[in-house]
């Protein structure tokens, strides 16, 4: 885990360099489609003191500059199958969305949403030696939390300080400075599986283009589809995808809780493709044009071509169907999904949260009717999301599909503080430092 | 065997592609494809076309008849010089040593070194040369005024109030009206030789000349050979006080033959021998003893 730790700092201060260039590109590598975004920073001298230091402060110094998407190929899941496959749709994006901008792109922020995320709730406690808390102070809190064992071949993704507390005081957002004797924090730790990691780093570098991040799906999406209120008192966000479908839990504007399920939008399209005995291509289309989830009397009624043009019986293959048949197709599975995401919130605790508010988000919460069905199952408090506007932005991306996209942009604008932010704690730095010389010092004397 | 629809294709860059597109992306490669392809290739048509020996004469006969063609217009030529403030001899002079064939243009004029010829005259103290419109050269000249008649080893010479030659004289006759200085180096001290005979005013007729003694002090003659030995220091005061006593008690019109102020706090008169011995006899008959 060590090493993964020394290469989330590395990719934080490329993060930086890349900042200070102005340029950056953005990646989702989802299991539908591959969209890459150029952002252009203007840099700190468009900051004014005027506006404030708060959570969106930061949103205004970038614009989108490049834009493009491309079928994806070769991920399933929300993980790379083929590697060739999926380096040449990233090729294509990233090309595209450079030409469209101009510029050329070195650093890239990229998600993952597969690989089996697990989180894990950290705690940990640790004596102040009087006076006010130090930066020291928090590295050692940090370095206290006793990390579970989370077996061979998983990497840490996020590990976000979610609390502080000092002595009887909790919730604190930072203690630095305050007094107390007893610090203590709790921190959220996601981990995914760590072939996943390391072949989207391969096919990055295979495309000439450093990896200045890496983030969570279903983190970024959230960022993006719930508004801050909703980071604030506490929300879910479903993030409908491809392949898989997302899911995190917010609190206190931080992320507490993320899993996901695998299944979506594609296994929609597998339904019915088999059930109509159409080509996956005509049942994307049959999906997106007539799709639906809650039939009413006037669709039995309404029939829709299916189009003999891959049967190769032009002439004879006039069948249609009625758009009841194609919703009785898709309800189950969206219903199976739901459920199912239904079953990690209960796991995760969700119904013992202050406010039930859930968000949907993703490609496939565009299903019409949605908003009735969801409702059934997940409770009364949900919502469709679309992610934020950012300056920019082309009105093709301005849709649920791009939610992950939209949240990788605020991500690299501004993040948020993670574990590898942290000083290092004295007592990790190496056995001459000066530093931990003066530690011993003050701890002796 | 029916016709089978076309699989979905989707078009991906190369490598090849996607890195060359990048490399033309990067900032330094397009600078080089906007300014310095163009300007690569501009000053390789040239020196192409000014490897031709021969077309390089061309080119350079071409620029010559160009410029020729300008600077022979009517309007930059220049007809006539006109020589201001002048007299007929010097003017004569300069005719002599600026010779110039007008017309001619005026770019072909080295108005500076023309300017340094005609300065370089003896007689001429400022010389300003400018064309006026009209093609005419115009030296616009201020003579030196002769001020004292100097008689050294080489003949007699008329100079300025600065010491500054402004020519030869044949005769000391032709110029009676100026005062004479003679001695080696009087030239270098013609201000203090004015100032001199300035003081000397109330003995204007008597004055013969201002001798230059050891390139340091002076010596007033006067007719009847009688001289005043000035020092070298504040020689005007010196010459005051013998004026004076002059116009008290006729000094100078007594049998003396030098006054000697060399040592102006111990002023000495020397008589005129026979004076002397007489003055002497006189004593002796009177006195009876020196």
């Amino acid at each position: 885990m060590a090493d993964f730790y020394e290469s989330q700092r590395a990719m934080r201060s490329m993060r930086k360099a890349a900042l200070q260039r102005g340029v950056i590109a953005v990646l989702d590598v989802g299991t539908s489609k591959v969209a890459c975004l150029v952002l252009r920073f203007d840099g700190p001298d468009h900051f004014k003191a005027s506006d404030g230091v708060n959570a969106m402060a930061g949103q205004s110094a970038f614009r989108i500059v490049g834009a493009a998407t491309t079928r994806s190929r070769g991920v399933r899941f929300g993980e790379i199958d083929a590697m060739p496959e999926t380096e040449r749709a990233i090729r294509t994006a990233v090309q595209g969305a450079q030409k469209m901008a101009q510029i050329r792109v070195d650093h890239v922020i990229v998600t993952i949403s597969g690989g089996a995320p697990r989180s894990y709730g950290l705690a940990g406690q640790v004596d102040v030696e009087g006076g006010p808390v130090s930066e020291q102070d928090v590295a050692s809190c940090m370095a206290a939390c006793d990390v579970p064992d989370f077996g061979e071949g998983r990497e840490v993704l996020h590990a976000h300080p979610v609390n502080f507390a000092l002595d009887h005081r909790s919730g604190m957002g930072d203690p630095r400075g305050h007094r107390g004797s007893t610090l203590a924090c709790d921190m959220h730790l996601l981990t995914v599986d760590s072939n996943t990691v390391a072949s989207v780093i391969y096919c990055l570098k295979r495309c000439d283009l450093e990896v200045a991040g890496i983030a969570s799906s279903s983190y970024v999406s959230g960022i993006s589809s719930l508004v801050e209120d909703e980071q604030e008192l506490g929300a879910a966000c479903v993030d409908l995808g491809g392949g898989a479908t997302g899911l995190s839990i917010f609190i206190k504007k931080h992320m507490i809780y993320s899993d996901s399920v695998r299944m979506g939008g594609d296994n929609i399209t597998s339904d019915i493709a088999k059930g109509l005995q159409v080509s996956l291509a005509t049942a994307e289309r049959l999906k997106t044009l007539h799709g639906g989830v809650v039939a009413t009397s006037i669709d039995d009624r309404d029939r829709i071509a299916l189009g003999g043009a891959e049967t190769g019986d032009w002439d004879r293959d006039q069948r249609t169907v009625s758009r009841a048949e194609l919703i009785g197709i898709m309800r189950p599975r969206v219903e199976e999904i739901l459920e199912e995401v239904r079953a990690q919130l209960d796991a995760a605790g969700f119904d013992h949260l202050p406010s039930q508010q859930i968000v949907l988000t993703g490609g496939s919460s565009q299903i019409p009717g949605l908003d009735h069905l969801a409702p059934r199952i997940l409770g009364q408090q949900v919502r469709i999301g679309r992610p934020l506007r950012v300056s920019g932005l082309p009105e093709k991306a301005t849709g649920a599909a791009f939610a992950s996209a939209v949240g990788l942009c605020l991500f690299a604008a501004h993040p948020q503080d993670e574990w590898w932010d942290f000083e290092i704690p004295a007592d990790r730095y190496p056995a001459r430092s000066l530093r931990r010389a003066v530690k011993w010092f003050k701890d002796n004397w | 065997m029916p016709e089978m629809t076309p699989l979905p294709r989707d078009p991906a860059p190369s490598r090849l592609a996607y890195r060359m597109q990048r490399l033309a992306l990067t900032p330094g490669m397009r600078r080089a494809f906007v300014f310095g392809l163009p300007a690569a290739s501009l000053s390789l048509i040239v020196a192409l076309a000014l490897s031709d020996q021969g077309r390089r004469d061309a080119m350079g006969l071409w620029w010559q008849d160009v410029k020729a063609e300008i600077q022979q217009r009517e309007e930059f030529m220049v007809k006539l010089m006109a020589i201001d403030g002048a007299s007929d001899s010097i003017a004569q002079d300069i005719r002599e040593v600026v010779p110039l064939d007008f017309p001619m243009s005026s770019f072909d004029l080295d108005l500076a070194g023309i300017q340094a010829e005609v300065a370089g005259l003896d007689a001429v103290k400022k010389a300003d040369i400018r064309i006026k419109p009209g093609g005419v050269l115009h030296i616009q000249i201020a003579e030196r005024v002769p001020a004292l008649v100097w008689r050294n080893s080489d003949g007699l010479e008329l100079i300025d109030a600065t010491g500054k030659r402004v020519s030869a004289l044949e005769h000391r006759a032709k110029r009676a009206d100026l005062p004479l200085v003679t001695g080696k180096a009087a030239d270098r001290a013609a201000a203090e030789a004015l100032d001199l005979l300035a003081a000397a005013a109330p003995l204007q007729k008597r004055i013969r000349g201002l001798v230059r003694v050891g390139e340091r002090r002076w010596t007033l003659v006067l007719d009847r050979d009688q001289r005043i030995l000035l020092p070298e220091v504040d020689p005007v005061s010196a010459l005051e006080q013998v004026i004076a006593v002059d116009e008290a008690q006729e000094l100078l019109g007594r049998d003396v033959v030098l006054v000697d102020m060399r040592r102006p706090a111990r002023p000495t008169v020397r008589l005129v021998p026979d004076s002397a011995k007489i003055l002497r006899q006189i004593k002796l008959d009177e006195l009876g003893d020196d």
